[in-house]
């Protein structure tokens, strides 16, 4: 079977509807098969996935957490773009606004130009 | 021409931010060198509706951004002709010049793009 490099962008928020895990489901899957992945960008509403503050209950999932996990084991960087983070109250370590931080590692603080060189760098891109 | 990235505008502006958040794409995209084509379909096509007053619903008028978008070597812009024609507009109603597309055309268009993102 031929591998293929992948990069995947999540557009959709976490819980509001099956977008993330679907996401999810897929990264699973293609790392499973063998292929690469060489980043995910969470770009409009996905970058709520970044919040390390959420906080579902227990018998739900946690995305930011998943994420987390896989990213971890397959060694593959999160990247979330700041410019959309911090209009929806994502704020990165060292931020100037407000003591504290919820963009928690292992997501990164990143711009649109580093989804272009993902894109550039890849076979595929999906869209969640 | 075959492009590099694919935007596809599908949402009407202001009521959600996908058409700004798409446009900022764009941009970073071009700054980046990339050959960069945008799509305006569905809804979408109201995105570059002229005269937009979206600053007495609290919201930015990111539509003048449009006219800058051939500085930053973006000059494939396309509008489908069967979404324009469901809506009862022309291109005379856009704020920039655009291409307009039959199916066909629209089709190899989109095509020939080798990643596609939808907004």
């Amino acid at each position: 079977m031929t591998m293929a490099n992948f990069t995947l962008v999540v557009t959709s928020p976490p819980f509001d509807n099956q977008g993330s895990e679907s996401a999810l489901s897929f990264a699973d899957a293609l790392l499973a098969k063998g292929h690469m992945l060489n980043g995910v960008f969470f770009y409009q509403a996905g970058v709520h996935h970044a919040n390390g503050w959420q906080t579902p209950p227990n018998d739900e999932m946690n995305p930011f957490k998943r994420w987390s996990a896989l990213a971890s084991q397959y060694r593959f960087p999160l990247h979330v773009c700041i410019t959309a983070a911090n209009r929806r109250g994502l704020l990165e370590e060292d931020n100037e606004v407000v003591e504290g931080h919820n963009l928690l590692s292992p997501f990164l603080a990143s711009g649109l130009g580093q989804l272009v060189e993902l894109c550039e760098d890849c076979d595929r891109v999906v869209q969640f | 021409m075959s492009a590099q990235f694919g935007l596809l505008f599908r949402s009407a502006p202001h009521g959600n931010a996908n058409g700004q958040e798409a446009l900022d794409l764009a941009l970073v995209a071009g700054t980046f060198g990339q050959d960069v084509a945008l799509f305006f379909l569905d809804d979408g096509v109201f995105q570059l509706m002229k005269d937009q007053h979206p600053e007495h619903i609290g919201r930015k008028n990111y539509s003048r951004t449009f006219a800058a978008l051939e500085f930053y070597d973006i000059n494939q812009i396309y509008v489908c002709q069967v979404s324009l024609n469901e809506r009862g507009l022309h291109s005379a109603d856009l704020c920039i010049e655009a291409e307009v597309l039959t199916s066909e055309q629209w089709q190899e268009k989109v095509a020939d793009c080798q990643h596609i993102l939808s907004f």
